[in-house]
């Protein structure tokens, strides 16, 4: 049992790694949206989904013979994170003003704006399985969709044991690019100033000037956006998707949001990195089957000990 | 239109619902008799409605008595387990359909495996189920609203997952050959292929868990409830232990929710983890929230409306011809699609209950309190004049 921790300890990590970036920028979308307005958007994994899809309409109408490299490689690549990031961040806009926006009106309930939630969700989903992904693909919208591969898994750099791969690397890489941009414009920018201004008091906001409406929209295009960054990334490193990926995937990163203090965007961070390393290793023992129990077991814990998570809330205490 | 604060409005919901509002209103000044002769009158409609006439109207594709039992009725066992946790004690449980599952794997196992007889294993799969409630429920009600939806969410998947990879209780195959109940020849049900006398059994089965409900509602154990929903904190304060009741609420939910698993399992003979989705969960929230959470009547009607609607039109032919496709696929769309028009246009439900509806229109819950609340430039007047 010990030998096989230490002899897949390192690949786990690297994997974990992989998973957790991916999870991270899923949460960024959680966590901004519920900093803001106290709500969790359940929908947001069908905004991550939106951004598979999207990713691989563009990958398949490339369709290149063989793996990318070099400029090619880069170009394709930003190519699809910027389409992905446009059309889930609309998506997100659209979700909020059909969804949340009359609720918001209303001063409704938190249990009604999460079933609110849940219908929405619900409803992209079976818009994909039915009409939208037969319409795009050709093939039968339940079914796992897969994509071309676009990177060479050339190892780069072995750790131990552990291969280092390009496709690693990418995702890593951007993943974290996209969230320090983003910590950047909510901490450096005049919109960012409005969005943490909101969080910490929406009346007080009002009152100087910020229009909330405006702030709402941005949060959830922004959330959206990266959301979309992680649909890309995810279809460039497991080559396939189905209408119902967001499920699990954005349940694991509502956790790693959860995990890392939600309503702090460092925390989604490190939360999304805690949570695929623990899961990863975790399955070395169990099984990768076990995966998702260790992942809301780990979630449950935490919230035992730890309400406010490791970092604790925080997107009103101007640090975001 | 008294007291529910809107005016003016040419909704056509809102005026079903103002209907829904006076029969509540008269509900509330009826003397003993009266309300004697509506129980006795929904009993007789109870009993009644598996009849072939009516269900030649509402059930053309399936035999009526069997979506009598499931989905309908199983349904709305479930509803009012949930109305015990969310429309009564205000906790927001997104894993409800965990103890359907404690409930109907413990008959399945003890009965397939050990032998045991139906009526003890379901008493022993409602044991189970308060147990794991409070098991859930120790750790976690310290947590409020949000975290302890995704909390219960995560509780829900676990419980799916497990029994998806415990061969012991045979994994994704699933548990066949589960027996029927115990044949009752003294009141005429034998229970075999038939599904009539399982749709008895399930109307005694809510007809119980109604009259158990609604004791509790008025008893002290329901006014403490009521004041946690209203106000956590208040109620602590004035020296209601609020944890020991939350923790009553999740069990009390989570026996009931066992007993509809137990139920379930010995009708439908064969489960396996794809039984219990979180779809499910979903789907009786929604039922519990779309009837109007809090309120008895209201939450059956959501679970009924829920539940029949898309077998309703699973056989309508010319929506077959219009669409393509068999109708069913197209519901769980239609079904989000209703619940985000609903949430919309009735947050408060279809029949809530007097309190509930009050609660919502002073709009400080939640959300409301975020954002958009506060009088803006481009506030609507009209919705900030109805509060």
């Amino acid at each position: 049992m010990l030998d096989d921790f230490l002899n897949q300890f390192l690949p786990s990590t690297v994997g974990g790694l992989v998973f957790g970036s991916i999870y991270a920028l899923i949460a960024l979308g959680y966590t901004m949206v519920y900093g803001v307005l106290r709500l969790i958007n359940f929908a947001h994994s069908e905004i991550f989904m939106i951004g598979t899809f999207t990713s691989l309409v563009v990958i398949t109408a490339i369709a290149p013979a063989s793996p990318l490299t070099g400029i090619a490689l880069f170009g394709v690549m930003l190519l699809i994170i910027v389409a992905s990031a446009a059309i889930s961040g609309g998506a997100a806009m659209l979700l909020e003003v059909v969804a949340y926006r009359p609720l918001r009106r209303k001063g409704a309930t938190r249990l009604t704006a999460l079933i609110s939630a849940i219908g929405a969700s619900l409803f992209l989903q079976e818009l994909f399985a039915l009409v939208i992904i037969p319409w795009l693909t050709g093939n039968a919208g339940r079914n796992q969709q897969s994509a071309p591969r676009i990177v060479d898994r050339d190892t780069v750099f072995t750790i131990g044991n552990a291969a280092v791969r390009t496709d690693h690397i990418i995702v890593v890489v951007a993943a974290v690019i996209m969230m320090i941009a983003l910590d950047r414009l909510v901490n450096k920018t005049k919109i960012g100033r409005g969005i943490r201004a909101t969080a910490q008091d929406p009346e007080a906001a009002v009152l100087m000037g910020v229009s909330i409406d405006n702030i709402v929209r941005v949060t959830f295009l922004l959330g959206g956006a990266m959301a979309g960054v992680a649909g890309a990334l995810y279809l460039m490193e497991f080559e396939n998707t189905v209408f119902n990926v967001g499920f699990v995937l954005g349940i694991k990163a509502f956790t790693a949001a959860v995990l890392g203090g939600i309503g702090n965007l460092r925390g989604a961070l490190l939360g999304g990195i805690v949570l695929g390393l623990i899961e990863n290793w975790g399955a070395i023992f169990l099984g990768s089957e076990w995966k998702d129990v260790i992942a809301f077991t780990v979630l449950v814990v935490v919230l035992m000990f730890r309400p406010t998570g490791i970092l604790g809330e925080s997107l009103q205490k101007a640090r975001a | 239109m008294k007291g529910n604060g809107v005016t003016g409005n040419a909704n056509p919901l809102r005026r079903v619902g103002a209907l829904f509002d006076g029969a509540r209103d008269w509900w509330e000044r009826a003397k003993t008799w009266q309300r004697f002769v509506v129980y006795i009158g929904a009993l007789v409609f109870a009993l009644i409605l598996p009849a072939p006439w009516i269900g030649s109207f509402m059930s053309p594709g399936a035999d009526w008595t069997t979506v009598l039992i499931y989905p309908i009725g199983t349904y709305m066992l479930l509803a009012i387990g949930l109305n015990v946790v969310v429309g009564q004690a205000g906790l927001l449980d997104l894993g409800f359909v965990a103890f359907f599952a404690i409930g109907g794997y413990t008959l399945a196992y003890f009965a397939t495996e050990h032998g045991w007889s139906y009526w003890p294993t379901v008493v022993f799969g409602i044991f189970l189920a308060a147990v794991s409630g409070v098991i859930l429920g120790a750790p976690t009600l310290r947590l409020r609203g949000d975290y302890l939806a995704i909390v219960t969410l995560g509780f829900g998947e676990i419980i799916r997952i497990t029994a998806n990879n415990t061969d012991e209780i045979g994994g994704a195959r699933g548990i066949p050959n589960i027996p029927h109940p115990t044949d009752m020849p003294a009141i005429g049900l034998d229970f075999g292929v038939l599904p009539a006398p399982y749709y008895y059994l399930m109307v005694a089965a809510i007809v119980v868990v109604i009259v158990f409900s609604v004791r509790l509602q008025k008893s002290r154990v329901g006014r403490a409830w009521a004041a946690i929903r209203e106000d956590e904190d208040a109620a602590e304060l004035m020296g209601v232990p609020t944890f020991k009741f939350k923790l009553l609420a999740f069990a009390i939910g989570a026996m009931i929710g066992g007993l509809a698993g137990g139920i379930y399992a010995g009708k439908a003979v064969f489960i396996e983890p794809g039984t219990f989705p979180f779809i499910l969960s979903a789907t009786i929230l929604a039922a519990v929230v779309l009837g109007g959470a809090g309120n008895l009547p209201g939450v059956m009607l959501g679970a009924f409306v829920i539940a029949w609607l898309p077998e309703r039109f699973r056989e309508v032919e010319w929506l077959k011809d219009a669409l393509g496709k068999d109708p069913a696929e197209y519901r769980i769309l239609l079904f989000g699609g209703v619940l985000v028009l609903m949430m919309a246009l009735r947050p408060e439900g279809l029949l809530p209950s007097r309190r509930r509806k009050a609660e919502l229109h002073e709009g400080t819950g939640g959300m409301g309190a975020m954002g958009a609340e506060v009088a803006g430039p481009d506030t609507d007047v009209s919705t900030e004049a109805a509060k």
